[in-house]
């Protein structure tokens, strides 16, 4: 039996799914958004980053299903007792949670990284590197590369197949062609690569991850690979969530400042210069302060650890929207206030138009390119600063699987002697390929769609 | 003019009173005077007369609003929030929990936080500028496309690997420099001078990318045609036209980061031992200092208004279009 | 172009073979060649006002400044007193409620008083405080603020004096102690004992608020304390209440260190504490070094006392040099001149990663080992002793071992309803819990094996703790063959059956049982930890929920009882079981004290209390001990805390830095360690040499890429001018 339990995060992230489907079928209707969103992914850079960003998606989804498996309960009285929270993603990677060595081992080693004390049947002790315990003990790892990169192979062929007969039925064979040539409306072909590379890259990783711990253990002998996974969702949760809680105050805001002006704008722009001139960091960590002791005074609100820094992360999220929205309020205010000048709104509000059909008809759809922008912008803003943050020691919860918290531990693990650079490194590349895509996306985005931006 | 600055410095009044409303309730919310008293009194017995003693001592003992046994006025005045924020408009910051005058300590930090914060921002101004140039003159070439594509892994990289891989290889493998530590004069220039490449580097690409732009824009302006036209060499336009009038955005851009270089960096200074105003900031916030904390933040946002009303000034002085 | 390149081939042949200076030196050049200590701390010490400071950090400088009238004398083991300022240890006479002299097993022991005689020659460092001019007035007493405006530091005021040291410097501490907006920790305590001050503790603390309300200075000299007497310039008096053996301990703390009454009066003047010139900053000392220079954000020097006096470095005899266990180098300076060092350099380094490095380095003279560091500096050899690495011994390091009087454990809340309480179910359920913390894996994982697994609350090396099968917790641990082995999981689970929780689920309820840990979990190694710390819990089937938040919070959560399981530590003041037993004494519970109680876990047991009033007051003796094992099965049985661990520490000293010999008691150990000074230079020169290969790579580049652009340059001007045409 399996029971869906979902966290506080996990509906958010499914309602913004949600809502993101719901735009792009809207979207999907106005010939000349649709033109516009064409221009976008005219650039095979564009459709490289995008691919890769889904895949990131892909992957924070899959671990934002929770899940409690049903376990063989010990009496017969007792009601049926079921296991901690897993996601999908814990449930792939069952094998690596269960299979916790002792601690450090580099990556596809076969004995931990620093040597223990043993005593020998003599009685005497010497320090030796134990072996560890649940990697492959017979040297295959070429073998099991090759079966592992066909099956990736066969993998990422199979989806393009389906994604190319979702989109022409019939004509996929023809479009395939195309496509392969280069010829195709849109750069499939670049779009398609990078799927298979990383299709290809992924199952090599994790089937390997069966007889190896491909990027090492750390201190407590969990493996890498997992954890640079599991760091995933907090990181990309933190750059969307945010902004899915900055954009409405931002846009309510703003929008009202620029069109009702008078009093109202008085207290909304003294609101946001008060708000922007603390210090960011300080703003934020008299938040998490506060959030803590709130935590604190409620331990009714959760009942295990994940909740716990669940909670946490939630909070995080809101307070990182509270003192990020003011940025996109100035904006918009200032956007708002031109629009409002221009010669159809006044004259739509000389006849009588409501306010409320004006801001609909005339002002959200000018503003939406600035909205785009800035939450593209502030996603890989957002990732990064979440390694700041919990530098500082107020960024997520500590139990949390996050890249902050894997720099921070790597710190230490730098000053060894050899040093214990996989920690680090895994971190590096999940959060550099993510920051990357999402920095090369936003810049085409903000290339098409900001008028300024002509050249 | 002059009525423009004072205008603008009354209006800041409101929002330094906000500001200090706002840090206030923050804190005081986490941390009840009592909390404060027992992690400043630290041994290992802390009995409650302790306590009641120190936030006498420190006046935390009052009301933190609304005094309600006072009379008259004095309900709303002989209060902590108005007591302290009265203080704060002195610029008396008053005493850390450690008993040390703030002000002085403020005075004494300034200068190493400057010591990184200015050269960093001098030399990444002029380096950026100096690269932004390079690649305008080679626009649309394969070392621009290269160079941008860069540009925007170098921005992708969190600071923090930007200063954990310097302090691996130029102190712990290469002796080059003191691993951390920090000295007054020009003895200490052994000390500043990786965390300065460090900021330098990890703000190549959003800078580049930045002066890039508006070069950009001015390149394809008439009169850059019309100095072409008269046979100028490639560099002389760029000098002397492109990046003459590009000043004027770059200057309004930059000129309200100036004042909040005061504050120091938060993350460089921590890591380097730099005995500046963002690692007391860091510390403050560990050690749950209010005192030093609200000064920090009141600091912070006198500087950053002072940013806002020079950007101001500098768009009436330099852009002649612009009128107050 | 040719010309650059052949100038850096000669730059790169000029540097390579010369041993140049080094780059990376942190420190004054010139300094590193004399007798300066170059040391760290980590956290700026906050108070170094003898009056308040109870911290470690603190008490490592003003260590070094203070006298008390006792010290830990620096090699002998146990650790013995040995007399600072006195003469001779102090006297001790037992009187009855009538002051009559009485006998010390006499059961009519009303007060026991104890005799200082101190030493005629000890004077205080050279202080402006102390000048006094021809009247005998202070010359500084009475400053103006015009007179301030041009002072910054003490070294701004022209004139500097000393002093001797007498009887009423010591009676002058004590009655600050007594005002309560001094704020010392051990008030309340002292209150107990000494006679008198309690009432004296009230009545100056209310004239102390007076005072500062009419902006007056307070002169304690105009008040006495009904206990403690000054006799002669030179002799001093202690009454304390009953017997109180311990209290010749708190003799040798900080808070017992003689106060100037010039001093005093001289901080109190108005405008002094905006200059940062306050006790707690400016220290006034007798010790062997005094503060030059106090910058917590960055640097504290002190230099060594012109005006100390004569200290000799300690001999043993061979008897007491093999029963304490100590090499014959540490007696190669017996009999010497105290100080050595001249000065110290105390720099700010508030993360572990740059001191190990520079430790490394040769730029600091002595390290502590951090968790990180540890398996590249210390090798388990084939006897199970600890020796260094070939890599550290090579750079001839030195490592010094030793067990910490100190306990970190886990409590259980014994007042709450599902771990606490005296029942044969809850005891059954602690001794599990206790079982299945593997402390032992532990001490492996996050401490690098630098620690003991502990038996009971007693720290190894103080009277009461007992080695081998006697020592054994025997609730928790089995003896089998001469070794102390962890009782299985298994009879874990068997207990927590009986406790009515087969494989963690509730007999009652049918549901798994959850227990909260409360953890102040902050630092990047917590995660490990805490997930560890589940593990053990998870080996049950019991589910833990970890609830972390900052320190302060946290205590106030164990003051307020509002815990179920934590972990705390301990560290001893003074070398004596009862400073362990007491945090288990039922008076001193959380909840009997309104939270002012220092037992934690509120563990209450009528038979261990009155055991513990009866060793309070013994001497060390057989009897003592006995009763002392009594009381440890009662508390192994009832199991309030799972015992945790005793801390080792371990500490590396470079092979310059001589007569080092750890010592947990005692603090003002700086005075007898030497530096060999030319060693020293010669090291740091051989292991810093700078590597240039990159450098040159650099520059090679830089001048290429140069090269290139220009030529690039050159192409795009010619196709400009083309396309122009």
């Amino acid at each position: 039996m399996i029971m869906l339990t979902l966290l506080w995060t996990d509906i958010m992230v499914w309602i913004l799914i949600f809502a993101l489907i719901a735009w792009g079928w809207v979207i999907s209707r106005s010939p000349q958004v649709k033109k516009q969103w064409h221009t976008i992914f005219k650039s095979s850079i564009a459709m490289a980053s995008a691919t890769v960003l889904l895949f990131y998606l892909f992957f924070t989804l899959l671990d934002s299903v929770h899940l409690r498996l049903a376990k063989t309960s010990p009496g017969q009285n007792t009601e049926q007792q079921y296991s901690e929270m897993l996601s999908l993603l814990d449930i792939i990677f069952s094998h690596n949670i269960k299979n916790t060595e002792r601690t450090y081992s580099a990556p596809f080693a076969t004995h931990e990284y620093v040597k223990s004390i043993v005593i020998d049947e003599n009685g005497l002790t010497t320090q030796k590197h134990l072996p560890l315990k649940y990697v492959s003990k017979d040297d295959d790892l070429l073998s099991k590369s090759i079966v592992a990169l066909a099956v990736g192979f066969v993998l990422s062929l199979f989806l393009i197949l389906i994604h190319l007969f979702w989109r022409k039925g019939r004509g996929a064979f023809v479009a395939m062609k195309k496509v392969l040539k280069g010829e195709a409306d849109l750069p499939w072909r670049t779009a398609y690569l990078t799927l298979t590379f990383l299709v290809m890259t992924f199952t090599w990783l994790y089937i390997l991850s069966y007889s190896y711990h491909v990027l090492g253990t750390d201190k407590v002998g969990g493996d890498v690979l997992y954890h640079s996974l599991k760091s995933i969702r907090t990181g990309v949760l933190i750059g969307i969530l945010t902004t899915l809680i900055m954009l409405p105050v931002a846009v309510i805001l703003g929008v009202s400042a620029g069109l009702f002006g008078g009093w109202v704008d008085d207290v909304i722009q003294y609101l946001y210069t008060t708000l922007s001139s603390i210090p960011g960091v300080l703003l934020i960590a008299a938040g998490v302060l506060v959030m803590q002791v709130t935590m604190d005074n409620n331990p009714t609100w959760f009942e295990t650890t994940l909740e716990r820094s669940d909670l946490r992360l939630l909070f995080l999220i809101v307070i990182l929207g509270v003192t990020s929205w003011t940025g996109l309020a100035r904006l918009l205010r200032a956007e708002t206030l031109k629009i409002s000048q221009i010669e159809f709104v006044t004259a739509a509000k000389a006849f009588g138009v409501g306010k409320w059909t004006i801001i609909r008809r005339h002002i959200i759809p000018n503003l939406m390119h600035i909205i785009l922008i800035s939450v593209v912008l502030d996603f890989s803003g957002l990732v990064l600063a979440e390694a700041v943050l919990s530098y500082v020691g107020v960024g997520v919860d500590p139990t949390m699987h996050s890249w902050g918290n894997m720099i921070n531990q790597a710190r230490l693990e730098m000053a060894r002697e050899p040093m214990v650079w996989w920690s680090l490194f895994s971190a590096f590349i999940f959060m550099f390929i993510l920051v990357l895509a999402a920095n090369l996306f936003s810049d085409r985005i903000q290339k098409v769609l900001d008028p300024r931006n002509d050249t | 003019m002059f009525a423009y600055i004072l205008k603008r410095i009354l209006y800041a009044i409101p929002i330094l009173i906000g500001v200090n409303l706002i840090t206030f309730m923050l804190f005081f919310m986490v941390n009840t005077p009592d909390d404060m008293a027992r992690a400043q009194l630290g041994a290992k017995q802390v009995t409650p007369q302790m306590i009641e003693a120190w936030k006498a001592d420190k006046g935390y003992d009052k009301a933190l609003f609304l005094n309600k046994e006072a009379k008259g006025l004095e309900k709303v005045t002989d209060t902590l929030f108005v007591q302290e924020s009265m203080k704060l408009f002195s610029f008396d910051f008053g005493y850390s929990d450690a008993n040390r005058n703030i002000g002085a300590e403020i005075k004494e930090r300034m200068g190493p936080s400057l010591a990184i914060a200015l050269p960093t921002f001098m030399i990444a101004l002029i380096t950026n500028i100096s690269l932004a140039l390079l690649l305008v003159l080679f626009r649309g070439s394969a070392l621009d496309t290269s160079m941008m594509i860069v540009a925007v892994m170098i921005m992708s990289v969190s600071g923090l690997f930007y200063i954990i891989a310097g302090q691996v290889l130029f102190s712990k493998m290469w002796h080059w420099v003191p691993i951390s530590g920090y000295e007054p004069g020009w003895g200490g220039i052994k000390f500043i001078i990786l965390p300065i490449l460090i900021g330098v580097f990890a703000g190549i690409g959003s800078g580049v990318r930045w002066y890039r732009s508006i070069f950009l824009e001015q390149i394809n302006q008439d009169y850059v045609r019309t100095a072409r036209a008269k046979g100028l060499s490639e560099l002389k336009v760029l000098f002397v036209h492109v990046l003459r009038n590009g000043m004027l955005p770059i200057l309004t851009g930059v000129v309200v980061v100036i004042p909040t270089l005061f504050m120091g960096s938060l993350i460089m200074e921590s890591f380097f031992g730099i005995p500046g105003l963002g690692s007391y900031t860091i510390d403050a916030i560990n050690s749950q200092d209010f005192a030093i904390v609200k000064a920090m933040v009141f600091l912070g946002s006198v500087l950053y208004i002072i940013g806002l009303i020079l950007t101001d000034i500098s768009y009436t002085l330099f852009d002649p279009r612009v009128k107050l | 172009m040719k010309m650059i390149i052949l100038k850096v081939f000669l730059f790169m042949m000029i540097l390579e073979p010369l041993p140049a200076d080094v780059w990376n030196n942190p420190h004054d050049s010139e300094k590193i060649a004399t007798q300066t200590l170059f040391s760290a701390f980590s956290m700026p010490p906050k108070r170094l006002d003898p009056v308040v400071s109870y911290n470690a950090n603190e008490w490592a400088i003003i260590g070094q400044i203070y006298e008390p009238p006792l010290q830990y004398n620096y090699l002998k083991r146990p650790y013995a007193l040995e007399a600072l300022t006195l003469k001779e240890m102090p006297a001790l006479t037992y009187y009855d409620l009538e002051g009559r002299l009485v006998d010390e097993n006499d059961a009519h022991i009303a007060f026991s008083e104890y005799r200082l005689r101190l030493r005629e020659d000890v004077k205080y460092q050279d202080h402006p405080a102390f000048v006094k001019d021809a009247n005998g007035t202070l010359f500084y007493g009475k400053l103006s603020e015009e007179a301030l405006e041009n002072i910054q530091t003490l070294d701004d005021f022209e004139k500097q004096a000393t002093r001797h040291l007498t009887a009423s410097d010591y009676a002058y501490a004590i009655k600050r102690m007594a005002v309560r907006q001094n704020h010392s920790p051990i008030l309340d305590n002292m209150a107990e004992y000494i006679v008198g001050l309690k009432a004296f503790s009230q009545n100056i603390t209310k004239i102390a608020e007076e005072k500062k309300r009419t902006k007056e200075v307070l002169d304690l000299r105009a008040y006495n304390i009904a206990g403690v007497k000054v006799l002669s310039d030179h002799t001093l008096s202690i009454r304390i209440k009953g017997k109180y053996p311990q209290f010749i301990y708190w003799l040798s703390m900080y808070f017992f260190s003689p106060i100037p009454w010039e001093a005093d009066l001289f901080y109190q003047q108005k405008g002094m504490k905006g200059k940062n010139l306050t006790w707690n900053w400016s220290p006034v000392g007798t010790g062997a070094y005094y503060l030059v220079k106090n910058d917590p954000s960055r640097e504290m020097v002190l230099k060594a006392n012109p005006n100390f006096h004569d200290e000799r470095y300690p001999s043993l005899n061979e008897e007491e040099r093999n029963s304490s266990n100590i090499p014959r180098e540490l007696l190669s300076d017996a009999g010497k001149k105290l100080p050595f060092i001249k000065e110290v350099i105390y720099t700010l380094e508030k993360e572990s990663i740059p001191l190990w490095n520079k430790f490394l380095q040769g730029y600091y003279d002595a390290s502590g080992i951090s968790s990180e560091a540890f398996d590249q500096a210390v090798q388990i050899s084939a006897s199970g002793t600890m020796d260094l690495s070939s890599e550290m011994s090579q750079k001839g390091i030195v490592l010094k071992g030793s067990v910490q009087p100190s306990i970190f454990y886990m409590a259980f809340n014994m007042e709450d309803p599902v771990v606490g309480g005296y029942s044969e179910s809850a005891k059954k359920l602690r001794q599990a819990i206790s079982i299945a913390q593997n402390q032992e894996e532990y001490i492996s994982i996050f401490m690098n094996e630098r620690g003991i697994a502990a038996q009971g609350p007693i720290a190894p090396g103080i009277f009461g703790h007992l080695d081998g099968e006697k020592g054994t917790d025997k609730v928790v641990y089995e003896w089998k063959s001469g070794k102390r082995v962890r009782k299985s999981i298994e009879v874990a689970k068997r207990l927590l059956a009986e406790a009515g929780y087969p494989e963690g689920i509730s007999m009652k309820t049918g549901k798994q049982l959850k227990l909260h840990y409360d953890a102040t979990a902050t630092g990047p190694d917590d995660r490990a930890l805490m997930d560890w710390r589940r593990k053990q819990f998870a080996k049950l089937g019991i589910q833990l929920v970890i609830r972390s938040t900052d320190y302060n919070r946290f205590q106030d959560k164990v003051r307020k009882a509002k815990v179920q399981i934590f972990s705390w530590g301990w560290n001893a003041d003074y070398p004596d079981p009862e400073n362990f037993l007491f945090l288990l004494y039922g008076g001193n519970a959380v909840v009997n004290t309104n939270g002012a109680g220092i037992n934690s876990s509120n563990y209450q047991n009528p038979e261990f209390d009155k055991l513990f009033d009866e060793i309070k007051i013994m001497s060390n003796s057989p009897q003592r001990q006995e009763k002392i094992q009594k009381m440890l099965t009662l508390v192994r049985e009832d199991a309030p805390w799972v015992w945790g661990f005793h801390p080792k520490s371990l500490a590396l000293t470079h092979l310059w830095f001589k007569n080092v010999f750890p010592n947990a008691m005692a603090n003002n150990t700086l005075k007898y360690k030497r530096i060999d000074a030319k060693l020293r230079v010669e090291k740091q020169k051989e292991w810093n040499q700078p590597v240039l290969l990159p450098l040159v790579l650099f520059v090679l580049l830089l001048v290429l890429s140069g090269y290139f652009l220009h030529k690039l340059y050159l192409n795009r001007q010619k196709a400009v001018i083309k396309q122009e045409r």
